[in-house]
This record gives structure tokens, C-alpha cells and sequence, in this order.
């Protein structure tokens, strides 16, 4: 969970008990009732295809390219992250596209190209699986038990987060929200796990793009296309630049959030993005269940794809609430303030100004799918690390599959129950929210420079693996105690004292990375290595990496990466 | 497993989409003054089109991707 989506849940907390924002008709109740029917239908359909381990958690390796490239994306694209990035831009400007495109398509294109092979080829079930094969058991607990925590936190807090957003929106009840949506998502992961998980995302990555594309076609039709918005920004807030990328970040003091272009370029383009792409088992989980390598090279420059193209439905209603709302939203602090809205409401309020009854109530749906694929992303994935890398090698190593897979069933009913407990805690102590995302950016950043060395260095030991893991974990955590103890010290780790929560995040995973690489070689260099013989298939230079053959150039995956790069580039250029 | 024997994701997802357009249609083809003033853009006649749109599309995938028997 990122600062945005904290600041997005803590505004419509403050609002809960004020009126709704939407209104449905019975015919958009009956689009959101159908789209529970039919998830709820799918469920109980695949259940009779997940028979064994391998079909339950990683989904007999049968998915298609489109399939496995699509539901890679959809486990990322959250509500919780569409509102609180449209809010974003209202607050930031298109600057938040950059959790779009440098802080996603160069992360994505290189776990397709360099780290696929390497997790797809050694067979692993997870990320925590593959450190076990290439570092033994320490780095694979840690790595194991705090990705489990952090699953069901995180899981738990989107939870509450969706039901809260569902009564500040519609005046839904939370507790009604909390049951029905997670009900929902323990039926139809329970009955096929990551298979039921993956085709479900399918369906929901499909309702999010048609109910909020609405917005930007009729944005952009009533502004007159991207210059007359242009301009209506610049007429609403004279003397501020919201609509360029990289214009801005030469300073840290001339843009709105304090951040210099080496923060976004190194820690969020770099540090964060490849530690969440790369490392987080969520998102990669998905991408491993492809039926070859070639398939799960290509799924992921699908989704890197369609990654690029997110900021149309989410960026772009964020800019056209700056350029055609009549009044101006305000910052959280003012959540109380009669008649106001504040800038989390930015995504709603475009959704009630373009869509009428029936457009509404696919829009709702979307978001609600959102909701869903995220928590039922989180829901497999937790069953998997819990039965591969908790359960099997630290508590009952000898069992057959059936056992496993009945396990796998159980724990993504206590994946939902744990999440719904979170959800009841974070009702009471909503500080938990702040704590968590904290927590996330610990585990996940030197989890990439930890899988990557060992995939690339051969010389790096287990003891390394370990330590270098364990030493970004800690600096990361250090940094926040002492920016929280005295906000002051904000100057240094984030080189500025006009940092802002999220200028400061960057730079932290950064120090994070540097201390996981300095250790990992530290470490190295006065430790053992494991012989050749134990590495195969599992280092570069000790794996035969398969060739593309006779494959017709449109096919291969370096061609299609090639096109992506090539469009991402043109993107930056074109709004720099 | 072999999903092989499953009837493709994209049949569910055509015939939802279809659904969906049926009733976004429905809602669009009713008097205009029973919208909401509120919402702006409504000479664009959003509701008609995505619904068309949604039920072209549902179409589409609903037969190309409809269950056959296996030769």
C-alpha cells in the first residue's frame, strides 16, 4: 500500500458518517448483483478442474500468455490504488504517472527477459522457493513468514478499505461490505485456488477498463482533447505546471512533491519498482502459471503493456477533475469542512459527473473488482507461501499431495478470516494502516537485490543471502524509527527537508538497496560459495537458458519488449 | 488438470459484456428527463453507445469463444 492510498483511507475514514456521494438505480444494482453471480458461478465451475497441488497453487502451468499477462496486471490494479492515484494527480499533477511508466514498464520488461527464465526453469512454487533452492532455509523463512504477515495485513486493510469507500460512496454498510466481498472471495479461491484467482482477475481486468473508461472519453471530448485540458488547467491554477513529467524535478523545491529526478529515477524507478515487480510473489505468482517460458515472457510484456496505458483511467480523470470540476477539492485536513470534497473523492466525483444509470453501476462494479482481484491475489498467494514454504519444510515435511492441497483450501479460508480479523483491527486502531505500509517497503526492497544476486553472481553465499537480506530489512526500518522519532532528519535521508511522505519513501528504499548490495558483497567475499553443481538452473552462467530456435521474429518476446521500451520512451518524451 | 476440457474465460466474459450491454441499453433508451441533470455530457449519449459497445464486444467473444463439442 503506497502513501497515496493511506492518505485515501484516511480522508474517507474521517468522512464515513457524512452523506453519500452516488446514488444507484435498481438497474445498476442489477449490473453489481450479476457480477457477484457470475464470480460466485466461476468458482464453483473450476472447482472440479483443481484436483491436485500443482493445479491448486500454481495452476497446472496451463495459462496463456493473454490469460497469465492479464491477471499479472489485474492482481495490481486495486481500487484502493485507482482512487488514491486519481487523487494524487488532482494534489501532484501527471507526476503521478510515473507509478506508471519509469516506476513499472523497466522493472516488468527485465523480470520477463532476465529473471523469468531463472524462476520458471528451477520450477520453484514462489519467490521464497527460489531463495531456498539458491540460499537454504534462513533466507527463505525470513523472506516466507514476512510476506505472509504482510499479505494478510495488507489484505485486511483493503478490506476495510473497500467497505469504507463502498459507505462514503453509496451508503453501503461496512459491515455488509466486509462479509459480502470477502464471503465472496473465499468461496470462489477456496474451490480452485490460483486457477479460480487467475480467471476471475480476467474477468475483472475486463470491468474495470470498460466502466472507467467511460470518464476519460468524455473528459476529453467535453475539454476539447488533451490541449483544451491543458488549458483549463492552466486557467483553474494559474502559475502551477500539472501537466509535465520531468520539467519540474531539477529542483527539489519546484515541484509540489519536493522530490528531485534522482529520487524518482533511482528509488522509485529502481529500488521500489524492481523490489515490487521482480520480488513481491503476488504479481509474480501469476506470470509463473503460464503454460512455458515463452508464454510467461510474453504474458509479462502484455501486462507491461497495458500497465503503460493504466494512467488513461486513472491520471487522466485525476487532470480532468483539475480542468472541468466547478469547485476545487481540498486536502484531507479539511475532510470536515460542510459542502467541501477533498481530493480522494476525485475518481467518484468524475464517475457521478459522466456516467448516468447503468454506466454508474458498471463503474461501481469495477471498482468493487478491483477490490476483489487485490484481495483474492493476496488470498492465493498467502495459501501458497503458507503450504510451500511455512507448512511443508518447517512443520510436516512428508504428507502426500492431497494433504498439501487440502491444506492449501483451508489456509485460503484463514487467508480470508485473518484478513477480515485485520480488517475488524484497523476498524479500531487505524494507525495500523501507516504501520503496514511502512512494513512493506522493509521486506520488499532488498528482496530484490537479494534474488538478483543470486541469480546473477555465482559467487554469492548463502550466509550473504541472508545478510544482505536481513541488513536492508533493518536500515529500512532504522531510517523510518529515526524520521519518526525526530521528522527533522527527513533532510538527510531524504537530501531535503521539503520532502515530502512520499519523496521520503523513495529515498529510503534506496538506502535500502545500497545496504543490501554492500552487505551481499561484504559478506560474500569472507564466506563460502556453493559449488557449481548445486547452482544449476538457478544462476546465470551455470543455467542453459532456452534458445527462441526457428520462432518467427513477431513472436519472440525480446522483439515485443523491444516495442514496449521503444513506447515508453516516446511517453516520457511526449509529456516530459 | 487440463483446462483444455474448461469452456474458455473469454465465453464468461462475452456473455457478461452482452448482459451488461442489454441493460446499459435499457437505461439509455429511457426518458432522458428521468436522468440525472446532474450528469454532464448526457448529448453524447453515453449510455447508448457503451452499451452497444458492450454488447458488439459480448457478442463477439460470447460466439468465437462458445463451448464446442470436441471432434
Amino acid at each position: 500500500m503506497t502513501t497515496v492510498e493511506i492518505l485515501l483511507f484516511a480522508s474517507l475514514f474521517a468522512r464515513v458518517n457524512t452523506s453519500r456521494l452516488i446514488s444507484l438505480s435498481p438497474i445498476d444494482l442489477t449490473i453489481i448483483v450479476l457480477y457477484f453471480c457470475l464470480v460466485l458461478g466461476l468458482g464453483f465451475y473450476i472447482r472440479k478442474f483443481a484436483k491436485t497441488g500443482e493445479d491448486f497453487f500454481i495452476a497446472g502451468r496451463e495459462m496463456t500468455a493473454w490469460i497469465a499477462g492479464l491477471s499479472f496486471i489485474s492482481a495490481n490494479l486495486g481500487s484502493l490504488e485507482m482512487m488514491g492515484y486519481a487523487a494524487a494527480t488532482y494534489q501532484y499533477g501527471i507526476l503521478i504517472a510515473h507509478a506508471y511508466w519509469i516506476a513499472a514498464i523497466p522493472a516488468i520488461l527485465f523480470l520477463a527477459l532476465v529473471m523469468l527464465p531463472f524462476y520458471y526453469i528451477c520450477k520453484t512454487h514462489s519467490v521464497p522457493g527460489y531463495l531456498q533452492l539458491r540460499y537454504g532455509t534462513g533466507a527463505r523463512s525470513l523472506s516466507a513468514v514476512s510476506f505472509a504477515v504482510m499479505t494478510i495485513l495488507m489484505s485486511g486493510i483493503n478490506m476495510y478499505s473497500m467497505a469504507v469507500i463502498m459507505k462514503v460512496i453509496l451508503g453501503w454498510n461496512i459491515h455488509f461490505s466486509i462479509w459480502v466481498s470477502s464471503v465472496t472471495v473465499a468461496i470462489y479461491v477456496m474451490a480452485g485456488g490460483l486457477l479460480s484467482a487467475i480467471f476471475t482477475e480476467v474477468l475483472q481486468f475486463m470491468l474495470i477498463w470498460l466502466g472507467c473508461l467511460v470518464i476519460p472519453v468524455a473528459g476529453l471530448i467535453e475539454t476539447g482533447g488533451w490541449a483544451g485540458l491543458v488549458r483549463r488547467i492552466s486557467e483553474n491554477f494559474p502559475g502551477q505546471d500539472f501537466t509535465h513529467m520531468w520539467r519540474t524535478l531539477g529542483s527539489f523545491s519546484g515541484n509540489p512533491m519536493g522530490v528531485h529526478w534522482t529520487g524518482i529515477a533511482f528509488g522509485w524507478g529502481l529500488a521500489i519498482s524492481f523490489g515490487y515487480w521482480t520480488t513481491d510473489f503476488l504479481v509474480v505468482q501469476r506470470v509463473m502459471a503460464a503454460k512455458d517460458l515463452r508464454s510467461a515472457q510474453m504474458g509479462t510484456i502484455i501486462g507491461s503493456f497495458f500497465k503503460m496505458l493504466v494512467p488513461l483511467i486513472v491520471i487522466l480523470p485525476g487532470l480532468l477533475a483539475l480542468g472541468v470540476l466547478p469547485f476545487k477539492l481540498v486536502p484531507e485536513t479539511m475532510v470536515n469542512t460542510p459542502g467541501a470534497h477533498t481530493y480522494n473523492e476525485a475518481l467518484p466525483l468524475m464517475m457521478a459527473r459522466y456516467c448516468g444509470p447503468g454506466l454508474l453501476g458498471l463503474g461501481v462494479t469495477a471498482l468493487i473488482a478491483g477490490f476483489m482481484s487485490g484481495m483474492a491475489g493476496n488470498v492465493s498467494a498467502f495459501a501458497t507461501v503458507w503450504t510451500y514454504d511455512i507448512y511443508k519444510p518447517l512443520l510436516r515435511k512428508q504428507a502426500s499431495d492431497q494433504h498439501y492441497l487440502s491444506m492449501g483450501r483451508w489456509c485460503s479460508l484463514l487467508g480470508v478470516v485473518a484478513s477480515i480479523g485485520t480488517a475488524y483491527l484497523v476498524m479500531n486502531f487505524s494507525s495500523i494502516i501507516v504501520y503496514a505500509q511502512a512494513v512493506f517497503v522493509f521486506f520488499i526492497v532488498p528482496m530484490f537485490g537479494t534474488v538478483v544476486f543470486g541469480m546473477m553472481w555465482k559467487r554469492t553465499t548463502p550466509s550473504a543471502g541472508f545478510w544482505g537480506l536481513l541488513a536492508g530489512i533493518l536500515v529500512s526500518l532504522l531510517l523510518w524509527l529515526w524520521v519518526k522519532w525526530d521528522p527533522s532528519a527527513v533532510r538527510y535521508v531524504a537530501f531535503s527537508s521539503n520532502a515530502k511522505d512520499m519523496a521520503e519513501n523513495v529515498y529510503r528504499a534506496m538506502w535500502s538497496l545500497i545496504a543490501n548490495v554492500v552487505v551481499t558483497v561484504v559478506v560474500t567475499m569472507f564466506t563460502k560459495p556453493k559449488p557449481d553443481e548445486e547452482l544449476q538452473g538457478l544462476v546465470y552462467g551455470l543455467t542453459a537458458l532456452p534458445t527462441m530456435g526457428d520462432l518467427p521474429i513477431f513472436k519472440r518476446p525480446t522483439i515485443w519488449a523491444g516495442a514496449v521500451a521503444i513506447a515508453f520512451v516516446v511517453l516520457n518524451i511526449l509529456f516530459w | 488438470m487440463s483446462t483444455k476440457a474448461m469452456i474458455s474465460i473469454w465465453f464468461f466474459v462475452g456473455c457478461l459484456l452482452a448482459i451488461y450491454g442489454v441493460l446499459i441499453l435499457l437505461a439509455g433508451f429511457q426518458d432522458p428527463a428521468a436522468n440525472d441533470p446532474n450528469v454532464a455530457m448526457r448529448n453524447l449519449h453515453l449510455q447508448i453507445w457503451w452499451g452497444f459497445g458492450l454488447l458488439g464486444m459480448g457478442l463477439a467473444y460470447g460466439v468465437h469463444f462458445r463451448p464446442r463439442r470436441p471432434k
